[in-house]
C-alpha cells in the first residue's frame, strides 16, 4: 500500500516581513486552550498546568518550560504551548472548569525589534507604553479592523495571536505598518 | 479618542474595546408568563432614552469581555462613573456648574 503522509500548512507559511528595525514572521505552530475557571478551582488547575495562573489584570506567566498563560479576564486564561499540550494536562482535574482546545483556531505573529512597538501603535489603540505594557504584559484588544490577543514577549518582541482567517489581514496590516515606523 | 474606565481591568481603555448593551438594571418580572401585554411591552420593548444622565450596560467586548454598568451624560457624552454587573446602582447628581458627579463626592 502506498504511503501517505499529510503535512499541516499554516496560513503564513513562508512569509516574512519587515523594515529596518522590525522583524515580522509567523510564530511556531502551538497548543492552545481557552480556560474558564473561578477562583476556588485556580489552584487545583495551577497543579495540572504547572504554572501560576496570573490574576492581576493585564498579565501573563511563562512557566519554566516555556508554557505561557495569559490573563485575558477575571475568569478567563488563554494557555500557549509549543511542546505539550495543556489539554491532557488539565484532562481528570478535580475541580469546576471549562476547556476549550483553540490550537488551530488561532494563528501567531512575532513582531521583533526596536520599532516593533511602533509597528503595533499603527493599529491598537491602547496604551503601549513601558508603564502601561510593560514586557509581560497582554491583553485582549484590537489591531485596525480584528480583534487580537497582544503579547509584550520581551522588551522589544511582541506577540500577536489572531484568528486563523484574519491572519492574511493582521500579517499584511503589520507589513504595511512596520514601512512607516521610522525605526 | 474616548476612553472608558473598565471595572474590572481596573483602567481606562479606547472606547474601540467596548460595545453598549442598552439600558441598566432592568428586572425582569418573575414569573413572566403571569404578567399581562402592557407589563411586557414595558419591560421588553419600552425604554427611557432620556437627554442627560442615564444607567447603561456596558460590554468591554475586545478586553476582559466583561459586561458592567455606566452612568452617561447623553449630552456631553462623558462617562460619570462605571462600575461591576450585579453592584447597586451608583447614585450621582448634577452640580451647579453643570457636571454631573458620584453623590457626595464633591468637586
Ligand atoms: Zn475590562
Amino acid at each position: 500500500m502506498a504511503e501517505v503522509t499529510a503535512t499541516r500548512q499554516g496560513p503564513l507559511d513562508g512569509l516574512i516581513a519587515g523594515s529596518v528595525g522590525v522583524a515580522i514572521a509567523p510564530a511556531a505552530p502551538a497548543h492552545r486552550i481557552s480556560l474558564r475557571v473561578g477562583a476556588d478551582g485556580i489552584p487545583a488547575l495551577n497543579a495540572a498546568l504547572g504554572l501560576e495562573l496570573p490574576t492581576v489584570p493585564k498579565s501573563s506567566v511563562t512557566s519554566s518550560s516555556d508554557r505561557m498563560a495569559l490573563w485575558l479576564g477575571p475568569d478567563e486564561w488563554l494557555i500557549i504551548d509549543e511542546k505539550l499540550d495543556p489539554m491532557v494536562d488539565v484532562a481528570g482535574t478535580d475541580a469546576v472548569f471549562s476547556v476549550v482546545d483553540v490550537s488551530h483556531r488561532n494563528t501567531a505573529i512575532k513582531v521583533a525589534g526596536r520599532g516593533a512597538r511602533a509597528t503595533l501603535e499603527a493599529g491598537c489603540p491602547q496604551n503601549l507604553s513601558d508603564t502601561a505594557f510593560p514586557a509581560g504584559a497582554c491583553s485582549r484588544t484590537v489591531l485596525g479592523k480584528i480583534e487580537v490577543v497582544l503579547v509584550r514577549t520581551d522588551v522589544n518582541v511582541y506577540r500577536i495571536e489572531c484568528w486563523r482567517s484574519f491572519a492574511e489581514y493582521a500579517f499584511e496590516f503589520l507589513a504595511d505598518a512596520a514601512h512607516d515606523c521610522m525605526a | 479618542m474616548l476612553l472608558i474606565h473598565c471595572p474590572y481591568c481596573g483602567e481606562d481603555r479606547p472606547e474601540l474595546e467596548f460595545r453598549h448593551a442598552g439600558e441598566a438594571h432592568l428586572v425582569r418580572p418573575d414569573p413572566i408568563s403571569e404578567i399581562s401585554d402592557e407589563e411586557f411591552e414595558a419591560y421588553f420593548f419600552l425604554r427611557e432614552n432620556p437627554k442627560g444622565l442615564t444607567y447603561e450596560r456596558w460590554r468591554h467586548m475586545h478586553g476582559c469581555a466583561r459586561f458592567f454598568n455606566a452612568v452617561r451624560d447623553t449630552v456631553s457624552d462623558k462617562f460619570v462613573v462605571t462600575y461591576k454587573a450585579g453592584e447597586p446602582k451608583v447614585e450621582v447628581e448634577r452640580g451647579d456648574d453643570g457636571v454631573a458627579r458620584v453623590k457626595g463626592a464633591g468637586r
